[in-house]
């Protein structure tokens, strides 16, 4: 059984979506059940996975028994188990905080929208999962054809044009991944990622090669929603409903980030990324912008699901900083930040959907008197945001350590600068939030009298996942160690110093 | 150095943590303050139960997790911790017997929130005191930073949005500006955060990188105060005199301090920094501080205003003391940790009594008010010459110890400042006593009538100040922890 784990995470919910559409038909309410189980599964299987990983090394997994380069493999190194295991634990507690506020917000659909859920995060698993560059196109498209449906069942006016304009801009990147990976599939002839890694080495002057990496990484960029081409994300995650961009908004951009990470370390090589290009200083500088625009854009919102859409910009600058600052230190924090930010992220869109379930709104004009109103909620919010200011012990803190460290030590000061003011800047758009919750509506001065309002709390089924995350925001911050020594360090190649 | 490994530091950090859910759920406030007391008293005593072992010259180390090597959140107890650690655990038992006086003499709103997150804050004290690295004491630096930012702003109006924001502006954007880089740059350097004997940085870089660390590691915990950062104590006086009292008193600014003497002895090393030559950059700022802050408290009419920017001036006397660099200097900056603590908390708990007795916040408004409240105004009385050095009051050994310590660096402009400030503590604190008791009948505001605030507030009151005087004939145990960590250091 274990031996296929690799296989199963995919096939099972690949499979069961089907099963769930169908169920859906006979009665709504058995589909919830099934996707708890499909993920469950799944999360079972990929956790197992990063374990069999740690004990025994590299795990290669050949689809239907095909030897590469003709048959697809599936290669789970540390790096992908580990961004496996986020996947599939995060997108289970989601579904589980997120049955209520799906069951409001379009009873009707709920079937399809269950299918689309774990279509999704087939998707997602399998472009971690994969080794074999045209696969992870398909399964590419896959998850962002669900996540454009996900996205245009939110609000009725917005939602669809957003889910439109994410849609060519998604199919434009996907594209451009496409036509690289073409490339590449020209010089080498092959599309399994190992395979052309060992064919690369000795093509790396050549003119095609280069572009190919270069199309890939745009494609990338596109997908990941790297400023300046972030352009379709905030609309998108701000008007897809709460599950969805619950869902959406701390997976899709993260596993983009480990495509590319994959990319630079595996298919190719850190020497070719870094050094042969010579293109990195240009690519922190672009993070740089990315960094401190995203906090730029973040301030300038009213709206609290936008503005988070913003630092998910910021966000994704710190870890492509991290990527190409081309020593060790950034890319572990790069590869920490995964985990860390899509902790972080899905932290704070289910705080998002607890609010929105029982104000029906997220402008901040909404959030008045919250942490009367909805302590628990705001509690874990508090957590969340002091991961993303980064402050210790949250996990926030320890990748940010890493991404400083390793701009010192490739002496890129304008990376440490904008980290810096990207940390600052979130303290001023969470305690603005803050403070409208704690402090408004004012009442007659000194607060002697003050009456909070009543606490009017979302139900538990979306309490208890929320505290999971939150406690797991402190605790993968504690063992940050333990993560970077058992996992982290392998991933990277010895030569990266 | 002897160490042994016990997890004693880490219960003293948590158990004030561990008691907040039963805070939070229990329903009679007593309750609540009976559990309150059982936190205060237990962190008291584990702390205390640690004492002999320091006193012995062994230090108890305990780690809890190691991220990197050289950066694990770890504990260290040594002579100076341990010195801290008692001041503020044991006025944590004063404050919260004065807080329940105070906040239910007022009918204050939300107390379960403000005695969870006063337990917090003692936390991160603790934490703070017992750091073995620069990255756990930054650890707790931020998180009491936050703690306290509930009880600063505690009456949630417009005043307090805008002391928050002041507050948060300074302390975590100083924080995060200035302290975590050059915490970073200090591990890049030296490959270790752990604090030492002679610190780590010697030797690791030239002198103008280690002249802008000191200078980032200094102003980066601005919870010290030290001028131009010292803008948002004054404005956090808009908390309920128990928060000023505790932790603009003694936790929150002590902490500062606290900070910056690591970084002064454990960061940087007093040999180091002797051979840079930075201290006169120290012994200069922290002197403007003094002269600056006694000066503007000499013109404040708001009695909790002047307290504070009389504790920014008494701040950066601990400051000046260490860095003096001597060791009679070090020793009386060190000691003064705990003298200031014990006057200027008293001081803070007759400022809430008036309050609470007469509503009255301004000293002009005081003026006969020894005739309603005379215990509360005979410890003001005392409180006040601790803090201004004259006997028979315990500011006056570490006031003694820092003159030494100025001449013994041959400073002889610093013992001008000393002597001049302590004239300045003078003209500020003795008119308001002197008003208090001896204004013409015709002037005084209140009546003969003896109507004191109540019990839970004067007794803390005077017990401080009783300490206070009580201090002055047995310094030892102060004396004794500060003249381990400076010989430790200097190694005579």
């Amino acid at each position: 059984m274990s031996q296929h784990y690799p296989t199963l995470l995919v096939t099972v919910p690949l499979l069961a979506a089907f099963i769930i559409s169908a169920a859906g038909w006979i009665n709504k309410r058995l589909c919830f059940p099934f996707a708890v189980a499909t993920l469950t599964v799944a999360a079972y299987s990929c956790v197992g996975l990063l374990f069999r990983v740690l004990h025994e090394g590299v795990v290669h997994y050949r689809l239907g028994g095909w030897p590469p380069p003709w048959g697809i493999a599936y290669y789970v190194d540390q790096l992908n188990g580990l961004v496996l295991s986020v996947i599939s634990v995060s997108a289970l507690i989601n579904l589980i905080a997120s049955k209520r506020s799906i069951e409001r917000e379009f009873p009707e659909k709920i079937g399809p929208f269950y299918t689309l859920y774990v279509l999704f995060v087939t998707g997602m698993l399998g472009i971690t999962v994969t080794g074999d560059a045209f696969n992870l196109y398909v399964l590419l498209e896959i998850g962002s054809l669900t996540g454009y449906a996900l996205i245009a069942m939110g609000d009725k006016d917005r939602a669809p044009l957003a889910s439109l304009n994410y849609l060519y801009m998604g199919t434009i990147g996907a594209c451009f991944y496409l036509l690289g990976v073409g490339y590449l599939y020209i010089v080498t002839g092959s599309l399994n990622m190992v395979d052309i890694a060992s064919i690369l080495p000795g093509l790396y002057q050549s003119k095609a090669v280069m572009t190919a990496f270069i199309i890939c990484m745009v494609g990338m960029w596109i997908k990941m929603a790297f400023f300046p081409l972030h352009g379709w994300l905030p609309n998108a995650y701000t008007f897809a409903p709460s599950a969805s961009s619950s869902l959406i908004a701390p997976l899709m951009t993260k596993v983009m980030i480990y495509v590319m990470i994959r990319f630079i370390l595996t298919v190719f090589t850190p020497k070719f990324a870094f050094s042969t290009l010579a293109v990195s200083d240009s690519v922190v500088w672009l993070a740089v912008i990315a960094i401190v625009m995203g906090a730029i854009f973040a301030l300038a919102q009213r709206d609290l699901k936008k503005m988070l859409t913003y630092i998910i910009v910021a966000e994704v600058g710190y870890m492509v900083g991290g990527a190409w600052l081309g020593n060790r230190a950034g890319m572990t924090g790069a590869i920490l930040h995964i985990v860390n930010d899509a902790l972080m992220t899905l932290c704070a869109f289910l705080v998002v959907g607890n609010i929105v379930y029982k104000v029906k709104g997220y402008s901040f004009e909404d959030l008045k008197g919250l942490f009367s109103k909805m302590p628990f909620t705001m509690g874990a919010f508090v957590i969340g945001a002091l991961s993303i200011i980064g402050v210790p012990p949250t996990c926030g803190f320890f990748s940010k350590w890493y991404l400083i460290s390793g701009a010192i030590q490739a002496s890129h000061y304008g990376f440490v600068v904008a980290l810096l003011f990207s940390s600052l800047v979130n303290v001023v758009l969470f305690f603005r939030i803050i403070e409208i919750g704690y402090y408004e509506p004012f009442g007659d001065h000194h607060g002697h009298d003050h009456h909070p309002e009543p606490m009017a709390e979302a139900p538990l089924s979306m309490l208890v996942p929320l505290f999971i995350v939150a406690a797991g925001l402190v605790l993968v911050g504690l063992y940050t160690g333990d993560i970077v020594n058992h996992i982290i360090q392998f991933v990277i190649p010895k030569g990266l110093l | 150095m002897e160490t042994i490994t016990s997890i004693k530091p880490l219960l003293a950090v948590l158990v004030s943590l561990l008691v907040t859910p039963i805070l939070v759920s229990s329903r009679a406030s007593n309750v609540r303050e009976g559990w309150t007391f059982v936190a205060a008293t237990a962190k008291f005593l584990i702390v205390l139960s640690m004492l002999p072992t320091i006193l012995k010259g062994t230090e108890i180390v305990y780690t809890v997790v190691e991220f990197l090597p050289g950066a694990a959140i770890k504990f260290r107890v040594d002579a100076l911790g341990m010195l801290f650690a008692i001041v503020s655990s044991s006025l944590w038992i004063v404050t919260s017997a004065y807080s329940i006086g105070y906040m239910r003499g007022l009918k204050e709103h939300s107390q379960t929130r403000y005695f969870c997150f006063f337990a917090f804050a003692l936390s991160s004290t603790i934490g703070v005191a017992f750091s073995a690295n620069l990255l756990t004491l930054y650890l707790f630096y931020e998180m009491l930073s936050l703690a306290t930012y509930p009880l600063v702003t505690h009456h949630q109006d417009l005043e307090a949005r805008s002391s928050g924001r002041k507050y948060l502006l300074y302390i975590m954007g100083t924080s995060i500006g200035l302290a975590l880089p050059a915490m970073l740059i200090c591990y890049n350097l030296a490959g270790t955060l752990e604090f030492s004997k002679q610190g780590f940085l010697a030797g690791t870089a030239s002198k103008p990188l280690l002249g802008l660390l000191l200078f980032m590691l200094i102003f980066g915990f601005a919870k010290a105060a030290i001028m131009p950062l010292h803008a948002w104590l004054p404005a956090a006086m808009v908390a309920p005199t128990p928060v000023s009292a505790l932790l603009h008193a003694v936790a929150v600014v002590k902490v500062g301090v606290f900070s910056v003497v690591r970084v002064l002895t454990g960061v940087f090393g007093t040999n180091l920094l002797l051979s840079l030559d930075f201290s006169p950059f120290i012994i200069f700022v922290a002197s403007v501080t003094i002269l600056v802050g006694s000066f503007i408290a000499l013109t404040q009419d708001n009695l909790k205003r002047l307290l504070a920017f009389s504790t920014i001036a008494q701040l950066s006397y601990i400051v000046l003391g260490v860095g003096l660099l001597s060791p009679k200097g070090m020793i009386g900056g060190i000691v003064h940790i705990a003298m200031h603590a014990f006057g200027k908390i008293t001081l803070f708990f007759c400022a809430g009594a008036i309050f609470v007795a007469t509503g009255k916040k301004n000293i002009s408004e005081m003026i006969g008010i020894g005739r309603r409240m005379p215990v509360t105004m005979a410890a003001f009385f005392i409180a006040a010459l601790s803090i201004t050095g004259v006997p028979p009051c315990g500011g006056f050994l570490s006031k003694w110890y820092l003159v030494l310590g100025s001449l013994e660096a041959h400073q002889i402009a610093i013992l001008v400042v000393l002597l001049f400030s302590s004239l300045l503590n003078a003209c500020y604190f003795m008119p308001i006593v002197y008003k208090a008791f001896f204004c013409r009948p015709e002037e005084a505001m209140f009546k003969n009538t003896v109507q004191e605030a109540p019990l839970f507030c004067v007794v803390p009151l005077v017990v401080t100040a009783l300490i206070s005087i009580i201090l002055l004939f047995y310094p030892q145990p102060f004396f004794r922890l500060a003249s381990m960590m400076v010989h430790s250091i200097t190694g005579t």
